[in-house]
C-alpha cells in the first residue's frame, strides 16, 4: 500500500463533492482525508485527498477522477514532492498541576493556545500531519475533550518550471 | 416560448426523430409542447423499455436518442434502462420531469432526487435550474453523449423551468467545456510500436469489442486484417464487426464463447484489444492475455486501458481515426501459418451438441434464422441461454447484432428491437428471447400494435429460467431454486389478445417452413419455439 495525494481542481458547483466523494466509495478506494476550498478563482475548487492503494488503484484513481466531467484538473503527488499542512483545534482538559506541562508541549510543538476556560482549555496546530498525529498522542496522555482537524492540504513544491 | 418548447427546439435542432416515454404531471409540459413539432411520441408500457428503445435506435443510427419520463417512480423505473446502456456505451439523453423547484428537498408527492441515484450510472448529468440555460445543457448533453466513449446524459428538469418564459432561444453552435476533451487522435509514437511489433509477430490476433461498433470502424478494422492476413476474434459486444464466416473471423472469446477463439487468443504472440474492457465474462484470466505476449490496447477512454490487464502498448484515441492511421504505414509480415493453424482449430474445436429430436434445437433452429434472415437484418438478442446461443449460432452478414452485454439486462430484446425498427424501417429486426426474459417485456406487445412496429419476436420457450436453471444444474447438482416458470401465459392466447399472428414450433421438422410463413411479411409476428428443458449451452 503506498500513499498518494490527489490535488483536484474541480468546478465549483453543487454536487461535486457528492460526486468525487460517490467515486472513491462505489470502487472501494480509500480516502485517509479530504479537504475542500474555493481557490483564487471562486468559479473552482481545489479537493486535496489523500488515498492509498497499490499501483494499479493508485493510477485508476487519477484516470477516473479524471473520467468525471467536473474535474478540471488532476495533480498526484507523494509526500515527499509537496508540502503538506493541517490544522487542528483540539479542547482538553486541564488542571493546576499539568497546565505548565501543556504550555510547555504547546511550545515545543508551536501549538497555541486559543481559548480557555477554569477548567478547558483550546490548542490549535498547524502542521504536517506526522505533528498533528503527534500533538494528539501527547494530549491524550492529559484529557482530550474534543478534537476538529481539516484534512491534508497540499502543494507541490515549488520548481522554477512551475 | 416557455423551457418544454425550448427543450423541443433543442431536440429537433440535434436531429431527434422520435421521443420514447411516458408522461405523469412532472413531464406534461414536454409532452405538450412536443404536440406542435414533427418528433414521434412512442408512448411505451414501462419506463425501463423507454431506455431500452432509445438504446435500439442508437445503435442503429449511431447518435444519441431520446426518452422522456416523469418524475419520482417514472425515473426510478429508467434507471436499470440507463445503466444497461451506460454499461454498453451506448448514448441516450434521458428527460426526467421533476417537482417545482421550490419544492426540491422537501419530498413532496413524486419527487425523487434522480441526479443523485442515476449518478454512477450516467456519463453527465443536470439538474436544469434556470430555463436560460437550457439551449446549453441540451448542446452539452449531445455532445457529451455522443463524443469520447459514449453513454447517457440524463437531464432533470423541473416542471416550474419547462413551464418558464425563455426570451430568446438561441441554440449554441459550439460546446465550450473546459473540463471535457476527449483524445481523438492516436499518439503518433505509440502508432508506430505497435506496427513494430506486428513486423516481429508471429502470431498477432486482433480482438474487437463493441467500441468498434460505437467508433463506426467496421470497415478500418476489416481492411486492416485482410491486407495483413490477421486473424480477428470478438467479444460479445463486437459480434458483427467481421461478418461471422469471414475467413479470418475466429468467433466470440470468453466463458460463453468459442473454444477456438479462445484459445487463439491465449496462443498468439501479440493480442490487439480494440475498444474492449477486458471483462470478466470476455477474458476470465486477465493474467493470462499479458504473459508471454504483447497486449496492445486501443480505447477512446484512458481509463480502461490498465483497468483489468496491464497493456505493454496503450493507445488511446478513436478507433476510427487509429485504423486509419495504421492503414498509412506499410510492413511486411507472413502470419498465414498462424492462420491456418486457427482454421484448422475452428474446423476441428467447434463443439458437438446432441440435440434432442423432440424439440426445436436451438442451435440449428437459430443457424437457419440466420439463413433465411435479409442480409443487412438487425438480431436482437435478450439475456439468458438464448443469448449465448444466439452469440454462438447466429451468422452476421451485414447486419448487426444487439444485445445487452455489459448489464445483461433480462427484457432488452424486445423494446430495443422496436427502436431498431423505428430507425430502420426498411430492415428486418427480430427479437430472439427465452420465456423469462419475454415475461419482463411483454407488455411491448400493446406498444407494437399501437405505434404499428412490425418486429418480429422469436420466444425459445422451456419453462426456466434456463441460464440460472444450468448454473444450479452444474453449481448445486441440479438442486433447482426459483426457476421454474409455470404459470406462465399461454402465448397463442396472449397473442391473440394482441391481435398478432402466432406460430409455434415444436421440433425440427417443420421448422423450414415455420420460418419462411415467419418471414414472409413486414408485420409483426410472435413465433414460439419449444426447447428442450434441459438442455445446456455449455
Amino acid at each position: 500500500m503506498k500513499k498518494r495525494i490527489y490535488s483536484v481542481l474541480v468546478e465549483n458547483r453543487s454536487g461535486v463533492l457528492c460526486k468525487v466523494a460517490g467515486l472513491f466509495s462505489r470502487r472501494c478506494y480509500n480516502i485517509d482525508s479530504l479537504a475542500v476550498g474555493e481557490t483564487d478563482d471562486p468559479a473552482i475548487s481545489c479537493m486535496t485527498i489523500v488515498s492509498s492503494g497499490d499501483e494499479r488503484t493508485i493510477e485508476q484513481i487519477e484516470k477516473q477522477l479524471n473520467k468525471k466531467l467536473d474535474v478540471i484538473k488532476v495533480k498526484t503527488f507523494s509526500e515527499q514532492q509537496c508540502i503538506t499542512r493541517e490544522l487542528m483545534l483540539i479542547k482538553i482538559k486541564y488542571n493546576k498541576s499539568n497546565r505548565r506541562d501543556i504550555m510547555e508541549l504547546c511550545e515545543i510543538m508551536k501549538a497555541e493556545i486559543v481559548d480557555m476556560s477554569k477548567h478547558f482549555m483550546m490548542i490549535q496546530i498547524c502542521d504536517t500531519p506526522d505533528k498533528i498525529q503527534l500533538m494528539i498522542t501527547m494530549l491524550q496522555t492529559i484529557s482530550v475533550v474534543e478534537v476538529a482537524r481539516t484534512g491534508t492540504l497540499a502543494l507541490s513544491k515549488c520548481m522554477e518550471n512551475d | 416560448m416557455n423551457g418544454a418548447d425550448a427543450i423541443i427546439k433543442c431536440l429537433e435542432a440535434e436531429g431527434v426523430k422520435v421521443v420514447f416515454g411516458y408522461p405523469g404531471v412532472a413531464i406534461c409540459p414536454f409532452y405538450n409542447s412536443i404536440l406542435e413539432s414533427d418528433i414521434r411520441t412512442i408512448l411505451i408500457r414501462t419506463e425501463q423499455n423507454a431506455a431500452h428503445a432509445a438504446s435500439g435506435v442508437a445503435r442503429v443510427t449511431g447518435r444519441a436518442a431520446v426518452c422522456a419520463v416523469t418524475s419520482g417512480p417514472g425515473a426510478t423505473n429508467v434507471i436499470t434502462g440507463i445503466a444497461t446502456a451506460f454499461a454498453d456505451s451506448i448514448p441516450l439523453i434521458c428527460i426526467t420531469g421533476q417537482v417545482n423547484s421550490e419544492l426540491l428537498g422537501s419530498d413532496v408527492f413524486q419527487e425523487a432526487d434522480i441526479t443523485g441515484a442515476v449518478e454512477s450510472f450516467v456519463k453527465y448529468s443536470y439538474l436544469v435550474r434556470n430555463v436560460k440555460d437550457i439551449p446549453r445543457i441540451f448542446k452539452e448533453a449531445f455532445h457529451i453523449a455522443n463524443t469520447g466513449r459514449k453513454g447517457p446524459v440524463l437531464i432533470d428538469v423541473p416542471i416550474d423551468i419547462q413551464n418558464a418564459v425563455i426570451d430568446k432561444f438561441e441554440y449554441p453552435e459550439e460546446v465550450n467545456m473546459r473540463t471535457y476533451k476527449p483524445t481523438v487522435k492516436g499518439h503518433a509514437v505509440q502508432i508506430k510500436k505497435v506496427i513494430k511489433e506486428l513486423e516481429k509477430a508471429h502470431r498477432p490476433i486482433i480482438c474487437a469489442g463493441g467500441g468498434v461498433h460505437l467508433g463506426e470502424a467496421e470497415e478500418e478494422l476489416k481492411a486492416f486484417s485482410e491486407k495483413y492476413k490477421i486473424p480477428v476474434v470478438s467479444t460479445m459486444m463486437g459480434i458483427g464487426v467481421m461478418p461471422t464466416k469471414h475467413p479470418l473471423y475466429f468467433g466470440m472469446v470468453g466463458n460463453n464463447g468459442k473454444a477456438y477463439a479462445n484459445r487463439a487468443m491465449n496462443e498468439s504472440d501479440l493480442l490487439i484489444m480494440v475498444g474492449a474492457r477486458v471483462a470478466d465474462r470476455a477474458v476470465s484470466q486477465p493474467d493470462l492475455i499479458t504473459k508471454d505476449k504483447v497486449l496492445v490496447h486501443i480505447d477512446v477512454d484512458p481509463a480502461e486501458i490498465g483497468k483489468n490487464a496491464g497493456a505493454t502498448i496503450p493507445l488511446v484515441g478513436d478507433v476510427k481515426h487509429i485504423f486509419a492511421d495504421f492503414a498509412k504505414e506499410e510492413f511486411s509480415c507472413n502470419y498465414e501459418e498462424w492462420v491456418a493453424t486457427l482454421v484448422g482449430y475452428r474446423e476441428t474445436m467447434e463443439k458437438k451438441r446432441t440435440p434432442n429430436p423432440d424439440f426445436v434445437d436451438p442451435a440449428a433452429f437459430i443457424t437457419m434464422l440466420s439463413e433465411k434472415m435479409q442480409e443487412d437484418g438487425i438480431y436482437v438478442a435478450d439475456v439468458g441461454q438464448n443469448q449465448i446461443w444466439s452469440c454462438g449460432y447466429h451468422i452476421v452478414k451485414k447486419g448487426r447484432f444487439f444485445t445487452s452485454g455489459g448489464m445483461g439486462t433480462m427484457g432488452y430484446s424486445i423494446p430495443a428491437a422496436m427502436g431498431a425498427k423505428l430507425a430502420a424501417m426498411d430492415k428486418q429486426v427480430i427479437a430472439v428471447c427465452g420465456d423469462g426474459s419475454f415475461q419482463m417485456s411483454m407488455m411491448e406487445l400493446a406498444t407494437m400494435r399501437q405505434h404499428k412496429i412490425p418486429v418480429k419476436i422469436i420466444v425459445l420457450k422451456n419453462n426456466y429460467l434456463g441460464m440460472v436453471r444450468e448454473y444450479q444444474h452444474y453449481t448445486y447438482k441440479d438442486n433447482y431454486s426459483v426457476v421454474d416458470l409455470s404459470g406462465s401465459p399461454d402465448l397463442e392466447k396472449l397473442a391473440a389478445a394482441y391481435d398478432m399472428p402466432f406460430l409455434r414450433l415444436s421440433n425440427m421438422q417443420k421448422a423450414e417452413e415455420t420460418l419462411n410463413a415467419f418471414l414472409a411479411k413486414d408485420e409483426s409476428m410472435l413465433l414460439e419455439c419449444l426447447i428442450d428443458p434441459m438442455d445446456l449451452v455449455k
